[in-house]
Parts: structure tokens; sequence; C-alpha cells
């Protein structure tokens, strides 16, 4: 039933939600790689000062083993106040958890006990194949008019992968978003301008490209995605194509400004086959350089204009072969790898995950084009392995990966496992998994939570984290200011 | 004559009803007036949203003419009054957004005044806006029959009445059009959007009871 009033946790604009009151719980996806079990969803007490700060409250299963669960999102946000779709009394209420390797889709309910979630319906591979053509589901959010979903391919293992959205109120698949694919053909992440009516999504790898490790001889033959395209979001087709240059490989995790005025966002660039470094990216608005009080085009269809650039670039750093695994050590260095960004709601803040070299770096975007380095912290890391507060002599493996970031932008929760398969790889010895959390000062500054050190049990290893009202990056927001 | 001034006041007040609905026009004129950066943007929206407005009162009274050709006034207002009930009960239950056949909710941040006018007519229309205007339009069969000496509501829509008809979407949208206008104007220049978590009540459960309790009220 739906509610009198606008749910508490829905803001018109990211600058008011960047007030709501800090996370009290967070959501977290919790692996079992060697299918022992069925992978599940913790639930972790992140309020200061509880007995149980630090520490997982419950975890519920999957239904079957095998799942991979690796992002999630909720049924609905803050673009439910859209003005062209408003429907601001649903209730942020329902966990949308796809497993990427199953392609199931579970939808857990957070109301009766947000401390204890509860299973209410699973969406079977089956079902999303005959309705949307997809598989591989990834990406969750929740959108003015639907909740999206990416998708990394089809049910063969080949592509395209693509978008699909669910019903609001029954959570059957509506079918496959896209009017006309153009030349996309790879998928991965995806993000929207909703003042512009433009969306953009990125590039991985199809399920067969990537479902058993990273191909060697595709990602030195350049195959994974290296490109970002920008999409008409209400007719669903295909804009332009931006292409970032052949040597990048793996256009992952896009974070588009907050502000629905500002047309920019970041994308983190996984690798360059050139010298092993890592690169963040702004892709923009012709207009909006330049133009940053926006008088210049803030109105007109989506269209062409698009541009792409390299603003941060992260070397690799050289390293004994005996200290590398396998698939690094003919390179005698450790790439960063930047596998997750993420930005502070008031779009001032960027974290960037260098998994490889185990650092987690802030910087400040206020100036997207001219990113400024404010704090390092390191943790775990191929070679470097450093240890955290809480446990000071003990070397840690895995890196920095999912950086989730609070409402207000003060708290940072990071987790260390990639993806099953490129665990393996990458963290051969077998990656042990954890879950931090940082402290940050607005202008500039963070350190990691001596107190906030959760280990997950042998065999277990954390993906994403969602925080409770929602985070830095679960909602969309059609209001400026 | 069904238009005594009790009636244009009715017509006004529902028409001021609907404006005040966020969903109905004036949170989309703030939006677009933040979105550009600029006041005028909030003022070039209430054009087209009075006109797709007004045009989705006048095709629900056309329609009400065109099938009181064939049907006794009586039977009209039974039926309207079963649709009222029927969309109010099934908004009751489930909420959908207007959309052109695509299946996606028919909208956006860059939308010229066409789109806006297209916009607010459907979601006029899906809110039953005009439905709910017609029992003020059709008058009783009674007094209906004893000044035009037919039963049929035909006429109440060609001819002199018909010119009554038009009048009576330019009334209600006059109601809806100050009121959505003097919101916008008011939230964007002063009040901001800060309220809106709180202040904004489900009026499209208001709106769906209203329905019903108007398609009752047609009947009994």
């Amino acid at each position: 039933m739906a509610r009198l009033r606008p749910d508490p946790t829905f803001y018109p604009s990211a600058k008011q939600a960047a007030a709501a009151p800090p996370e009290e719980l967070a959501y977290l996806a919790m692996l079992s790689p060697n299918q022992s079990r069925s992978d599940a969803i913790g639930v972790v007490d992140v309020k200061p000062g509880s007995k149980s700060y630090g520490r997982l409250l419950s975890q519920i299963e999957m239904p079957k083993r095998g799942d991979e669960l690796h992002h999630f999102g909720w049924n609905a946000c803050s673009a439910s106040l859209c003005p062209w779709a408003a429907h601001p009394h649903v209730e942020r209420r329902y966990l949308v958890v796809p497993g990427i390797n199953s392609s199931r889709i579970h939808i857990l309910d957070t109301k009766a006990d947000p401390r204890r979630l509860e299973l209410v319906k699973v969406i079977e591979p089956e079902t999303l194949a005959r309705k949307t053509g997809y598989a591989a589901p990834h990406t969750v959010h929740c959108g003015p008019d639907g909740i999206y979903l990416s998708a990394l391919g089809a049910p063969d293992g080949g592509g395209p992968g693509g978008l699909f959205v669910l019903d609001h109120d029954s959570f059957e698949p509506r079918g496959t978003w896209e009017r006309d694919h153009g030349p996309q053909h790879l998928a991965y992440d995806f993000a929207w301008h909703l003042g512009y009516d433009t969306t953009v999504t990125s590039e991985w790898g199809t399920p067969s490209m990537v479902r058993d490790g990273v191909n060697p001889e595709l990602l030195l033959g350049g195959k994974y995605g290296n490109s970002l395209h920008v999409w008409d979001l209400r007719k669903g087709t295909h804009i332009e194509k931006l292409p970032l240059g052949d040597e990048y490989q793996m256009t992952l995790e896009l974070r588009p400004a907050r502000d629905p005025r500002k047309a920019y966002g970041f994308v983190g660039v996984v690798i360059s086959l050139a010298d092993l470094s890592a690169s963040v990216w702004v892709w923009y608005r012709e207009d909006e350089k330049g133009g940053k009080d926006g008088k210049e085009r803030k109105e007109g269809k989506a269209g062409k204009g698009w541009k792409v650039k390299k603003v941060i670039q992260i070397p690799a750093e050289p390293a004994d072969p005996a200290d590398l695994p396998p698939l690094l050590q003919g390179f005698k260095a450790v790439p960063p790898l930047i596998t997750d960004i993420n930005l502070s709601l008031d779009d001032r803040q960027l974290y960037v995950s260098c998994w490889g070299t185990g650092e987690l770096r802030q910087y400040d975007v206020s100036d997207p084009f001219k990113p400024r380095l404010t704090a390092t912290t390191q943790i775990g890391g191929i070679v470097r392995r450093a240890a955290h507060p809480a446990s000071p002599s003990k070397r840690l493996n895995g890196g920095p990966q999912m950086v989730e970031l609070s409402r207000d932008g003060r708290r940072v929760y990071l987790t260390n496992g990639l993806y099953s398969p490129w665990d393996e790889q990458f963290y051969p010895a077998g990656l042990e998994s954890w879950m931090v959390k940082l402290e940050t000062r607005p202008e500039g500054g963070m350190a990691l939570d001596s107190k906030f050190f959760l280990e997950m049990e042998r065999g277990v290893r954390c993906h994403q984290v969602r925080l409770q009202g929602g985070d830095a990056s679960s909602d969309s927001f059609c209001f400026s200011s | 004559m069904i238009y005594d001034s009790a009636s244009w006041t009715a017509l006004l007040a529902l028409g001021a009803g609907h404006g005040i609905n966020p969903a109905m026009g004036w949170l989309f004129a703030v939006a677009l007036g933040l979105q550009r950066g600029r006041r005028g943007a909030v003022w070039g929206a209430l054009g087209p949203l009075a006109v797709g407005h007004a045009l989705a009162i006048a095709a629900a009274i056309l329609a009400a003419g065109v099938v009181g050709v064939i049907l006794p006034l009586g039977v009209l207002k039974t039926a309207t009054a079963l649709l009222l009930v029927g969309l109010g009960l099934f908004r009751l239950v489930r909420s959908r957004h207007p959309s052109l056949g695509s299946g996606r909710a028919y909208g956006g941040m860059q939308v010229d005044g066409r789109e806006l006018a297209i916009w607010s007519f459907l979601m006029a229309s899906s809110h039953g806006a005009g439905l709910m205007v017609l029992p003020l339009v059709l008058g009783d069969p009674a007094s209906a029959a004893q000044a035009q000496h037919v039963a049929h509501a035909s006429l109440v829509v060609l001819g002199e009445p018909g010119w009554n008809g038009a009048s009576a979407a330019v009334v209600h949208t006059v109601g809806y059009l100050l009121v959505t206008g003097l919101i916008a104007v008011v939230v964007y220049e002063k009040l901001g959007l800060r309220f809106l978590r709180t202040m904004w009540v489900n009026l499209d459960l208001v709106w769906a009871v209203a329905l019903v309790v108007t398609g009752l009220a047609v009947v009994l």
C-alpha cells in the first residue's frame, strides 16, 4: 500500500540528500566462491557506539548456490520525485539482488526487520532470457519510471549486453530497454544525466569473456571494452560512441555528477596495455567545459557533442617477480587496477580504488578537469599487503575494491573482493576478505577506523555495500541545487 | 440551465484542486526552472501545461457529447459514474505512469512546449480529471429536459450548450492555471523544495477516493 507522505529517504536534490542522518546499517554481498554454500546478503552494524558495531548481525542465504552476487540496489529512491513521473509515496523497501553468474534476480524485503532480511521473490534466468534476451545482470539503479538493470550479455554467453527494466510494482522484467544498439556490443555499468535525458553506458566483456577469469589473449589483444556509449534516455536509442583509445582496457564504474545540471561524470579504467597504468576519465558535454555557471546550454534534446578526457593516471609500481602472481611476473610491475570509484553527493570528492597496489585515493574534483589528490590510504595490495590498525601485524591481501560512501560524505566503506575467477588470478594464495571503514574530512583527508575491521570467515568474500536509507551511488536526482 | 453561478464556481474550484497536485504540473515547472537556471523557464512551462489540461477536459466533455447522441442523459450519467468509480478503485490499487504505447513513462527534463502539453494532457486524462468535470457539465436529467425539452445530452455540447461545454473547459483550466502558476512561482522564488519531502500528501490516494465519491454522488 502506498504511503501518505513521501518516503523520508527520498530527497529532491543531492544537496538535500547530503544532509541526511547517518546510516546505522549496511547491506553486504557475501559470496561463497567454492560454492560450498549459497551466496548471502549480510547486515552489518555501522552505528558508532553500538555494542555490535562493525559486526555482522545476520545474513540471508540465496535459495540456490553459485549465484556470484555482485552489485545490487534499491527498488525505489529519490528518482521517484522526478516531476514527469512522480510517485513519491512508494517505499525504499526492497533490495534487488542479481547473481551475475546464475542470472537469477532476488528481491529482498528490508521492512519487517531491517536487521534480518526476507526473500520475497526470485526472477529465474529463463524468465529474464525470455523477456529481455539478456543474461548476467549487473548494475541496479532505481529510476523515475522503473527499476533499471544492466546485463553483460546474452544467455549463450555472447553479446550484446545492455539494459532492461523491472516493473516497479511486480518486479517482472518489462523487456529490453534499447530500441537501437548502434555499434554497442559490450556492457557493464550505466549512469544517467536525468537533467539531459541522457544515459551513459560502459564496457567490460560478454559473459563468456569474463566468466573464466581475465583471458590474457583477449586482454593483450585489446578485446575487452574501451569505450563509453551515450544514449537517448527517452527513446532508448544510441547517440554516440566515445572511444578512449586502443590501449585502454575495461571501462568500468560510471559516476555521473549528482547535480542534474552538470553534464559530466567520471569513469575508472582498469589498465592500460601501454604501461599497466590505470586511469580516470571525465566524460562531458562539450558546452560543460568552461561553462560551470551552466548558462551556456542547459536545454535542448539529448544529442551528440559528448567528449571524454583522461584526468587521472596512476602508474604501475615496479616489483620483484617473486612477489607477483604468474599472470604479472613477466611485467615485473604491479598494476594499480582501478576497479571502482565513487563520487560524493556534493560532486566534490572522488574516491579511487587501486585493487592491485592496495591504495584508496581521495581527490578533490571541484574542478572535474583538474583533480587534486588530497589523501591516500594503503591497505592490502598484491605486493604491499598493508595491515589494518586493528591488527597491525597481519599482512592483508586483496585491496580496496568496492567503495561506498555515506550520503554526507563523511564515511567510506571498502571491501576487497572483485570477481571470484579474477580474484584467483591476482591473489592466487587465496583472497582473504574484509570490510573496513574510513572517516573522511570534507576539506580533504581520511583515516581507517581502527574499531571497524570485519573479516569474513574463510571461504567467504564480500563485494558491494549498500547503506540503509541510501548512499552516494544509490540515488538519482531530478532537481538541481 | 445547469450553468448557474454555483456550477461555475464549482468548475473553477475543481480546476484549482487539480492544480494543487504536484504531479499535475507545478512541480514540473519548478524543475525546469531549476534545470535551466532561469525563472523564464517556470513561466514558459505554464502555457503548455494549461493547454494540455484544457484539452483533456475538452476531450472528456466532447466524448460525453458524442456518446450522448446515442444514449439518454440518464444512461450517460450512470456510465460516467461507473467509469469514475472504476477508475478510482483502479487507482487505489495500482498507479501507473501514462505512456504513449512504449511502456515507458512519457516525459523527461528536456521537453519542449508541445511535449509538455502532451504530458499535461496525459496526466490529466489518466487521473480522470476530465471525467471528474462531467457531472458538473451534464447537469441533472430533469432540469436539462425542462430547459432544453430533450433528453439527450448531445445538445449540451452542440450548439449554444456546446459553447457552454467549451467555456466549462476554459473556466476549469483558469482555476487550474492560477493555482499551478502561483505555487510554481512561489516555490521557485521563495520556498524551495525542502518541504516537498514532508508535505507532499499522497494526493493520488485522495484523488482516487474523490473519483469514487464523485461517481457515487452522480448516481445517488
